[in-house]
This record gives C-alpha cells, sequence and structure tokens, in this order.
C-alpha cells in the first residue's frame, strides 16, 4: 500500500493546480477528466484488444500496423497519449517488455503498472537474463523459440500480442478475453485455455 | 522500405555512439548504458520525436528520427541464450553507419 501523501505535498499540489488554472493552461474540469481516464485504464482493455485480434483478422492487421488506432477503434482515449506499438508472437519469437531507464508503459491500454515492473530487479535482469526472469514466472519457452526483449526507452509504449493457444477454438471474444492477463500483455507469462 | 527523410533503411548495420554524456554534465540520455558502442541492425524507423535530451529541460527540442534497433543477446553480456535479442529505440543522432563486414 502507498503511504499518505505528505501535507506540505498536498499543499504544493494545491499551489501547482492554482497557478496552472489562473495562467489559463488547464481547467478543473480538463484534471477531472484526464483522473477519470485513467482511473479507467486497465488490463481489461488490452485484453479486449488482444481477443479481437484474434477472431478478427482486419482488426489483427490494424492492431499491429496502428496500434493507436486499434486501441481508439475500442473506445479508448489516445488523445495525448503516447504512441502504442504492438509486438506479434509467433511460433518462433517471444516478446518481453521492459523499460531498463524508468517505468515507461502503455498505461492507456493496461492501467497502472504493477509493483514489479518498475522495481530495478525487474528491470536489470529482464534486459539481461530474460529467460532466468521468464521462468520464475512459470514460462519456458523452447530453445528454438527466440526471446525478443523490448527495451522501452523512448517516444512508442509496447504491447505484446501473444499466440491464442490451443484448445480455445470456437470461444467467444468475451471468453477468450477473459484468459489473457496483464502478465500476457508485457509478456512475463503466457495464455492458457485451461 | 526507408521512411522519408531517414537515414537509414531497415536491415542497416549501425553502431551505438559510444559517448558519455553523463561524464560532461546534467543531462537525459534515452540511449542506455549497454549498448553504447555496440552494434546492432535497423528493424525499422518509428517516426520523428521532440529530441528528450532538450525536452527535458524545457528547451527548444528539434524532432530527431527514432529507431528500433536490434541487439543480439550474447555480446552485449557475454552471456545468454544464442538466439535471443534486444530491441531498443533509439535516435539517429545516436547512430552511426558501419560498412558491410565490420565486426
Amino acid at each position: 500500500m502507498a503511504a499518505p501523501p505528505r501535507p506540505e505535498s498536498v499543499a504544493m499540489l494545491e499551489k501547482l493546480v492554482a497557478a496552472l488554472t489562473a495562467k489559463g493552461i488547464l481547467t478543473e474540469e480538463e484534471i477531472a477528466e484526464r483522473q477519470a481516464i485513467t482511473d479507467r485504464a486497465s488490463p481489461e482493455t488490452g485484453a479486449r484488444m488482444v481477443a479481437r485480434a484474434w477472431t478478427d483478422p482486419d482488426y489483427r492487421r490494424l492492431l499491429l500496423s496502428d496500434g493507436t488506432a486499434a486501441a481508439e477503434a475500442m473506445g479508448v482515449t489516445m488523445a495525448g497519449a503516447p504512441p502504442l506499438g504492438v509486438l506479434e508472437d509467433t511460433p518462433t519469437r517471444h516478446h518481453l517488455v521492459v523499460c531498463t531507464l524508468c517505468s515507461c508503459y502503455p498505461r492507456a491500454v493496461l492501467g497502472y503498472p504493477p509493483h514489479w515492473y518498475k522495481s530495478a530487479a525487474y528491470r536489470a535482469r529482464a534486459v539481461r537474463d530474460p529467460r532466468g526472469v521468464l521462468a520464475e514466472w512459470g514460462t519456458h519457452l523452447p530453445d528454438h523459440v527466440e526471446v525478443r526483449v523490448v527495451d522501452s526507452t523512448a517516444d512508442y509504449r509496447w504491447m505484446v500480442l501473444p499466440m491464442r493457444p490451443a484448445g480455445t477454438e470456437g470461444w467467444s471474444e468475451e471468453r477468450l478475453a477473459a484468459i489473457v492477463t496483464r502478465d500476457c500483455l508485457i509478456g512475463v507469462a503466457l495464455p492458457r485455455a485451461g | 522500405m526507408t521512411e522519408a527523410g531517414a537515414a537509414f533503411a531497415p536491415g542497416a548495420r549501425v553502431r551505438v555512439r559510444d559517448d558519455w554524456p553523463e561524464e560532461r554534465g546534467p543531462c537525459h540520455i534515452r540511449t542506455p548504458h549497454y549498448v553504447r558502442g555496440r552494434t546492432g541492425t535497423v528493424e525499422r524507423a518509428l517516426g520523428a520525436f521532440p529530441n528528450p535530451e532538450d525536452l527535458a529541460f524545457g528547451r527548444p527540442a528539434p524532432r530527431r528520427r527514432l529507431y528500433h534497433v536490434r541487439f543480439d543477446q550474447r555480446p552485449l553480456w557475454n552471456e545468454g541464450h544464442p538466439r535471443d535479442t534486444v530491441l531498443v529505440e533509439i535516435f539517429e543522432h545516436w547512430l552511426e553507419p558501419l560498412a558491410e563486414g565490420s565486426p
């Protein structure tokens, strides 16, 4: 749990907001709207995008060529958000996302990052020993699969499009979305049918 | 296909500048230490974005080309799986062309 904010932090925030509104840079309504957008964002959005890509080839093409447009097509507000890139897993390639420099994360479609994603240990180890990190999540990949670590260092935010697991033939989009967890969208875990 | 105005096409071999601005004073660099001076391959151009090195200090920030550059895991760390790779977003001014056949 996060500690409650210190009174001096709250006072400083109030002064900053007062200064920005006095200068006409933003309004209280804009702040409230942005807070609502941020609170609404959750990994369920990314999961719905993946499930739709698994069942709709046109949407899959859009998702891979323009992640931002694909998010907007699902009703996500992407105005002001960094561009979204989507990484396609294949039978011979698995993606793992990390931000070694800070904690860049596709918040618009995954919500707040988990605490471990921001930890020094994950950031250092994911890029150097990805198979060791994956093994700790119970994700073991055969030798013929390339592990491609994607270090989110600049202006894009990255989400993984995992492979649809066997045993999900005929499933509805809703049922498919339910097996796509946050960890699958970062690439530390794989979706499972059972 | 080379993006209009991009110096590097997909597949181009590049070397990341072996430069350490951190030693010269305050700065904000988005090129990770572990790829400086290392050799990689351009995967694709990602467009152009205001230079974060200026943006961080509130200076006028000209747009710079950004690339996805791929590195083999093993040469970076002297360990790891021979098939594994790292994909990093790197700005054009951090990349130098590498002649065919260079190490």
